[in-house]
């Protein structure tokens, strides 16, 4: 018999709200055609505090036109993309039936719910104390989320909340392997969301040049890897997998995704912002989840890189990619899906997580775009024009996520 | 400006629609807003404070646990308006 800690994790359920589509699927056929999700912001407060940057990528799909109107009052945006992805994932699944006792959610965010706190310290200021509104502080907390996931779904083997700025969504996920390789849950929903297309962050990462300011050209702005990019593009979202332990998706006849083979974390510890520029944390994290998955090196055939388009966390991703797979590298199919998305923040993650659980399911990597200069410093194989078939038979892939503060996750996926 | 009891009762019913999504219909003198209208203390003080706003009164935080009906509110507002 297999113990707990042998259990294998496997995906069940796909579910996302992104620039590029409403839902998982309109999301990874947007990316197979290359589309982009950038689009000039059109709100007043864009002219009102003269912002540096006047473009975004915000979701496709307003949560109004899929919430009720008393949903979208008493949730943080932050938490109404993630109950939208939720309810997207576990119906994907199949409604699986589990003793809520055994059901586990792991929604992680960069930044939470900044437009809660941020309106009703204006309805403080402006109107006082009593026009707070009652909800105000279970809406603005970043757990809240996660909460609002367990309650709609039932789940109460635990409810948390991995912080780790834009590695969040994938550090949750592999929170999610955790729970089921211990035991504590059978299922789990797990991903990230973020709402922080708001004039404060904006201003923020405009103020630390981390953004893009293309504005006259928005769907160009987001190049990872072009020698013309310079910084990312806004964007926000979430999306959420529905995880499992293999012989509790089998013993329902569940359509299985792929393995989430294994997680693989490591810290910096080098400087607040900045990525250690020789990549050797990062690549700890990437060796990491490919050695806890028992697979080789050589068996990784296709990384979602974090690849945000600013000019250094590029080619800092590149050192740790050589760093780790040494010659192999050159034979890694790597794919930068922020050049079409943005960077949803705490969500990055969990998208790109499932980009890399579709391309190994479909066997299919979609191309990046607007890579048209290559930078000679990235010497990476990245797939551009169209779309990349991986080969037949067992394949695995990784999908990085970094976080300011220096968090580095890696997330091993494998064919089933 | 003094409102009929009718025109308070819609009124409030439209605060509370917006707050929980009851139909408004729902909002009739009678009914308790915890045993029938499963309203939480949370949402009672949107709906106070909403109500203190639309109707320009004022209801102390002491008086809001003495409003258990519909028409107990209805009734506090109409008072406080004349």
């Amino acid at each position: 018999m297999t113990s707990i800690r042998d259990r294998r994790v496997v995906v069940t359920g796909l579910g996302a709200t992104t620039p590029l589509g409403g839902t998982a699927t309109q999301t990874w056929e947007a990316a197979l055609a290359g589309r982009s999700g950038a689009r000039p912001m059109d709100f007043e407060w864009v002219g009102k505090y003269d912002l540096p940057v006047t473009f975004a990528a915000m979701v496709a799909t307003p949560p109004e036109q899929v919430l009720t109107k008393v949903e979208t009052r008493r949730l943080d945006p932050s938490s109404q993309y993630a109950l939208i992805a939720a309810r997207e994932a576990w119906s994907d699944a199949g409604r699986p039936e589990v003793e809520p006792e055994r059901l586990g959610v792991a929604v992680g965010s960069g930044i939470g719910g900044v437009w809660t706190l941020l309106d009703q310290w204006d309805n403080l200021r402006e109107k006082g104390p009593r026009r707070v509104y009652p909800l105000a502080v279970p809406m603005l907390m970043p757990n809240g989320p996660a909460a609002a996931v367990s309650l709609d779904l039932g789940a109460r083997a635990g409810a948390h909340t991995p912080v780790s700025a834009c590695a969040s969504g994938a550090e949750a996920m592999g929170y999610a392997i955790e729970m089921i390789r211990s035991g504590r849950a059978d299922v789990v929903v797990a991903g990230g969301t973020e709402a922080a297309v708001h004039p404060l962050p904006i201003a923020g990462f405009a103020a630390m040049q981390a953004l893009s300011t293309r504005n006259d050209e928005p769907e160009r702005a987001s190049r990872p890897y072009d020698t013309g990019r310079d910084g990312f593009v806004l964007g926000e979202g979430s999306a959420l997998i529905v995880v499992e332990a293999e012989e509790h998706a089998r013993a329902r006849g569940a359509r299985i995704y792929a393995e989430l083979a294994s997680v693989g974390m490591s810290a910096d510890a080098h400087h607040i912002t900045a990525p250690e520029p020789q990549g050797s944390g990062a690549s700890r994290a990437m060796v990491a989840a490919v050695e806890r998955a028992d697979l080789s090196l050589t068996d990784i055939v296709h990384i979602n890189a974090h690849a945000t388009s600013t000019p250094v966390g590029d080619v800092a991703e590149y050192n740790a990619i050589k760093r780790a797979f040494g010659d192999h590298t050159e034979s890694i199919a790597v794919t930068a899906t922020k050049s079409m998305t943005g960077h949803l923040l705490g969500a990055a993650g969990a998208i790109e997580a499932i980009f890399t659980i579709l391309s190994v399911h479909h066997r299919t990597v979609p191309a990046t775009i607007n890579l048209e200069d290559p930078d000679p410093e990235i010497p990476l194989d990245v797939v551009t024009g169209k779309a990349l078939t991986l080969p037949e038979g067992d394949v695995a892939a990784l999908n990085n996520s970094f976080g300011f503060g220096g968090h580095n996750v890696a997330l091993a996926v494998r064919s089933l | 400006m003094a409102q009929s009891e009718q025109e308070i009762l819609a009124g409030l019913a439209e605060i509370v629609n917006e707050e929980t999504g009851l139909d408004t219909a729902s909002v009739e003198m009678d009914k308790s807003f915890t045993e029938d209208l499963d309203i939480d203390s949370l949402s009672m003080m949107t709906i106070v404070v909403n109500a203190e706003e639309k109707f320009g009164v004022r209801i102390p935080d002491d008086e809001v646990k003495n409003l258990k009906t519909v028409r107990d509110a209805v009734t506090f507002i109409a008072n406080a308006q004349s």
